[in-house]
């Protein structure tokens, strides 16, 4: 187990390294002058020829790199250009912002996927089934902007039982918090319990039909039992794998509905800085949610080692 | 007694809430800092937080704000400003002569600074007593005291925006009703009314907050479910709803701005290369073919008014005599078979914006009748600003949010060295106006400078203008006190909710 870890962990820095570059590479491929895109409607010469030396924008590529680089392993992402705050203070603004959303949403993904996807699989070809699967599709094929305006309007301005938009910190009004929480948590949920439904679904189908669980079932143990002790814990595997992976792409940010819900994290964050060319507050984020990725990758690989006891073998 | 207390607490409550004003914008500010901010919404939030030497009235005349009355010398090279007595900014320091004259040079030299090009004439400037200041020039300049009424004109506290260096905007302080409280960013913005604003008896909030909200159905859904106050740029296909909902009521003023189509005919060599850049009489056939009332019913939902000048009809500076010019595909045709191009093909740059995606459609369906051949090329934003800075364009759906001085909305576009003439327009005569224009100081002579402008680019067409957007403000109907200014800022002073 050490040394497996030891193995992941060491891959884990050239990957950093590779993100690192790419990042800062494909930034450069965007197209117009970052410059004149911060300049504001007038696009004062002096005003360009300022920016431009401010950013290194006229340096070779390589010097550029080397600047944010360097300021990054010394911990300094840098500052927004267009709000003059230092990236790591936004960082650290949006992320309790992303990781609440994100782990509300997620246990709304869970509770509904799971328990859809194994009810699914255990009354296989009934109304049950069917129920599930059309749920399924809705939930993946429904835009997240389109439901969250809708849910907006019926909770929001016709019931008025919750807040339209906007985000309250659970410090200062926990009620008025999860009020604020829940109908984005709902929507972003939503899209990802039905992916997880679909993936337990065919897992438990695949684990219900092995060896074990037809001993399990001829020792005569309760079908209860043989579903949720000895199925539906191997069928978790590539669930938690999916499920990590899913929570990695919550914690990047949902951006719909993040605009549509007005919730201040990165997702809205990124993305007014790619259309502004705050580059730096770009490279940052995109950098640090590849970490954050990598790192819950690692923690899903080292999650198979304590669900499935063959495997630390 | 458990009731009453509850029925206290209620009421309590609610005064809590009536005294926060709660302001939806449709972007995100950028820096808070007068001397580098940058932006339109920016300027909706400087108009709580810092007071300006001079504002405009509903009909844009200059009224006094920190300054009290003005005087030209007799050569028009110096600009005495009567400074009011007992400012204070936020930090308690005083609003002075040599506050105004710190902050005007900071304006200038400030690394970065946003306003050094509306005060390039401005070549020194003395603080003749504690309340007067004089602001001398290289030469004289009409546009100046519209400069003043922006953010050229906001005063922040000298002592805080030495402490703070380049990021003084981070914690902006200076001498408007309110004082800023905290900014997270995309979030919100919050100001507190400021206790010794010399114009205090006007306001009626304890404090106000600022919230982006980029999607307009979603900041409508806002101001419905009661978590607004205000908000400004209501979608134009929301009008009709907002109308009939007697809980909301809706203000509605026409820009000082203008949405148009530039056309590069010298940009580039691709102006040569294409009809529409090389031939007046295919822009004369092009502008033929459009209707602009029919553009602003369509792609406007009718809140636009349409027009032919970088000012709108309503402006004391529109020229009458170059008069709105009538569809007539008839004529387009013919003067395209003059011109022997009788299917010219030309690309038309639009940014990804709806308004001007719709623009663009509408323009394409109304030019193919007259045999014209438009390709839409939507391109994002900062490239579209970026490929048009170049030249890479043959046409170009533009909106300008305007400045209060017409020749905010001409220099800069049309003049020989303007630094956005991205027409590649230059003609002597034009020229001559426009810059006499800038030094002459009887708005009954700039108006005659302006029309010999006016018949020139009516005629050349290096911009076709085709309207001026309505700002659309909607808010709580219980909300009173609201001045519809043509910049389009939201004033404090005098609001009240009843």
């Amino acid at each position: 187990m050490l040394n497996y870890l030891l193995q992941r962990l060491a891959t884990i820095i050239p990957t950093l390294f590779f993100v690192s570059v790419l990042i800062f590479t494909l930034q450069q491929l965007l197209p117009g002058d970052p410059a004149i895109a911060l300049a504001g409607e007038d696009r004062d010469p002096n005003v360009v020829a300022y920016l431009r030396a401010k950013f290194h924008l006229d340096e070779p590529l390589p010097v550029r790199y080397w600047y944010w680089v360097s300021g990054v392993l010394q911990g300094d992402l840098g500052e927004s250009v267009r709000i003059q705050k230092p990236v790591t203070e936004l960082i650290l603004q949006k992320l309790p912002v992303t990781i609440q959303l994100a782990a509300m949403a997620m246990v709304i993904a869970l509770l509904i996927g799971i328990t859809a996807g194994v009810i699914s699989a255990v009354k296989k070809d009934t109304w049950w089934d069917y129920g599930a699967n059309i749920f399924a599709l809705w939930g993946l094929s429904t835009p997240n902007f389109w439901l969250g305006i809708l849910l907006i309007l019926l909770f929001a301005v016709q019931l008025g039982w919750l807040p339209a938009s906007g985000y309250v910190s659970p410090f200062e009004d926990l009620k008025a918090n999860l009020a604020a929480m829940i109908m984005p948590a709902f929507v972003l949920g939503n899209a990802i319990a039905a992916v997880l439904m679909r993936h337990t679904r065919s897992a438990m189908l695949q684990v219900l039909s092995s060896d074990y669980v037809r001993t399990a079932r001829a020792k005569g143990l309760d079908e209860r039992v043989v579903v949720l002790k000895h199925a539906l814990r191997n069928a978790l595997i590539p669930v938690i794998t999916l499920g990590a992976l899913e929570f990695g792409t919550l914690l990047s940010g949902a951006v719909l509905t993040e605009q549509v819900f007005t919730i201040p994290g990165f997702g809205k964050l990124i993305v007014d800085a790619v259309f502004n060319r705050d580059y730096l507050v770009v490279q940052g984020v995109v950098l640090f949610t590849a970490t954050v990725y990598i790192t819950l990758n690692l923690i899903a690989d080292l999650a198979y080692f304590v669900v499935n006891p063959r495997m630390r073998h | 007694m458990r009731t009453v207390l509850l029925a206290a607490l209620f009421v309590f409550s609610a005064l809590v809430q009536s005294q926060t004003l709660r302001i939806g914008l449709a972007e995100d500010p950028d820096i808070l800092d007068p001397t580098m901010a940058r932006t339109f919404v920016g300027r909706i939030v400087f108009a709580g937080l810092c007071d300006k030497l001079f504002d405009l009235d509903e009909k844009l005349n200059f009224v006094p704000q920190l300054a009290t009355s003005y005087k030209w010398s007799a050569d028009n090279k110096s600009l005495e400003i009567k400074l009011r007595d007992g400012v204070t900014f936020h930090d308690g320091e005083k609003m002075d002569a040599q506050a105004v004259k710190y902050n005007l040079e900071r304006h200038k030299n400030m690394k970065g600074s946003n306003r050094r090009g509306e005060l390039a004439v401005v070549s020194s400037v003395d603080a003749v007593d504690a309340s007067t200041v004089r602001i001398n020039l290289s030469a004289p300049f009409a546009p100046l005291l519209a400069a003043l009424t922006d953010r050229a004109g906001m005063m922040v506290s000298p002592k805080a925006a030495e402490a703070a260096g380049e990021k003084f905007g981070a914690n902006p302080v200076c001498s408007g009703p309110f004082r800023f409280v905290e900014r997270i960013a995309q979030d919100r913005i919050v100001v507190e009314r400021y206790p010794n604003y010399w114009n205090k008896g006007q306001i009626h909030f304890q404090r106000i907050v600022y919230q982006p909200i980029v999607d307009a159905t979603v900041r409508l859904a806002n101001l419905r479910s009661g978590q607004l106050d205000f908000i400004e740029r209501v979608g134009p296909a929301d009008v009709p709803q907002l109308k009939n909902d007697s809980r909301f009521k809706l203000a509605r003023i026409v820009e000082i701005g203008y949405q148009g189509i530039t056309i590069n005919v010298g940009k580039s060599d691709l102006a040569q290369k294409n009809p529409l850049g090389k031939d007046a009489r295919v822009r004369e056939a092009f502008e033929l073919s459009l209707d602009r009332n029919a553009i602003v019913k369509v792609a406007m939902e009718g809140e636009a008014q349409p027009g032919n000048q970088w000012v709108a009809p309503t402006n004391q500076y529109y020229a009458k005599s170059v008069a709105l010019p009538k569809r007539n595909v008839e004529r387009a045709k013919q003067l395209l078979r003059e011109a022997g191009v009788t299917n010219p093909s030309f690309t038309l740059m639009t940014p990804t914006t709806s308004d001007a995606q719709r623009i663009a459609q509408v323009v394409q369906a109304m030019a193919k009748e007259a045999g014209f051949d438009v390709k839409i090329q939507s391109t994002e934003f900062a490239t579209s600003l970026n490929l048009s800075d170049k030249g890479q364009y043959e046409a170009f759906v533009l909106a300008w949010s305007g400045r209060a001085d017409p020749d905010g909305n001409l220099h800069t576009f049309l003049a020989c060295k303007g630094p956005l003439n991205n027409a590649g327009y230059c003609k002597p005569e034009v020229d001559e106006a426009i810059e006499k224009a800038r030094v002459t100081l009887d708005p009954k002579e700039r108006a005659k400078l302006y029309e010999v402008v006016a018949t020139n680019v009516a005629k050349d067409r290096p911009i076709i203008y085709l309207f001026h957007r309505h700002w659309l403000w909607a808010h709580n109907a219980k909300l009173t006190g609201l001045r519809t200014v043509p910049d389009g800022m939201v004033r404090v002073q005098g609001l009240k909710m009843n």
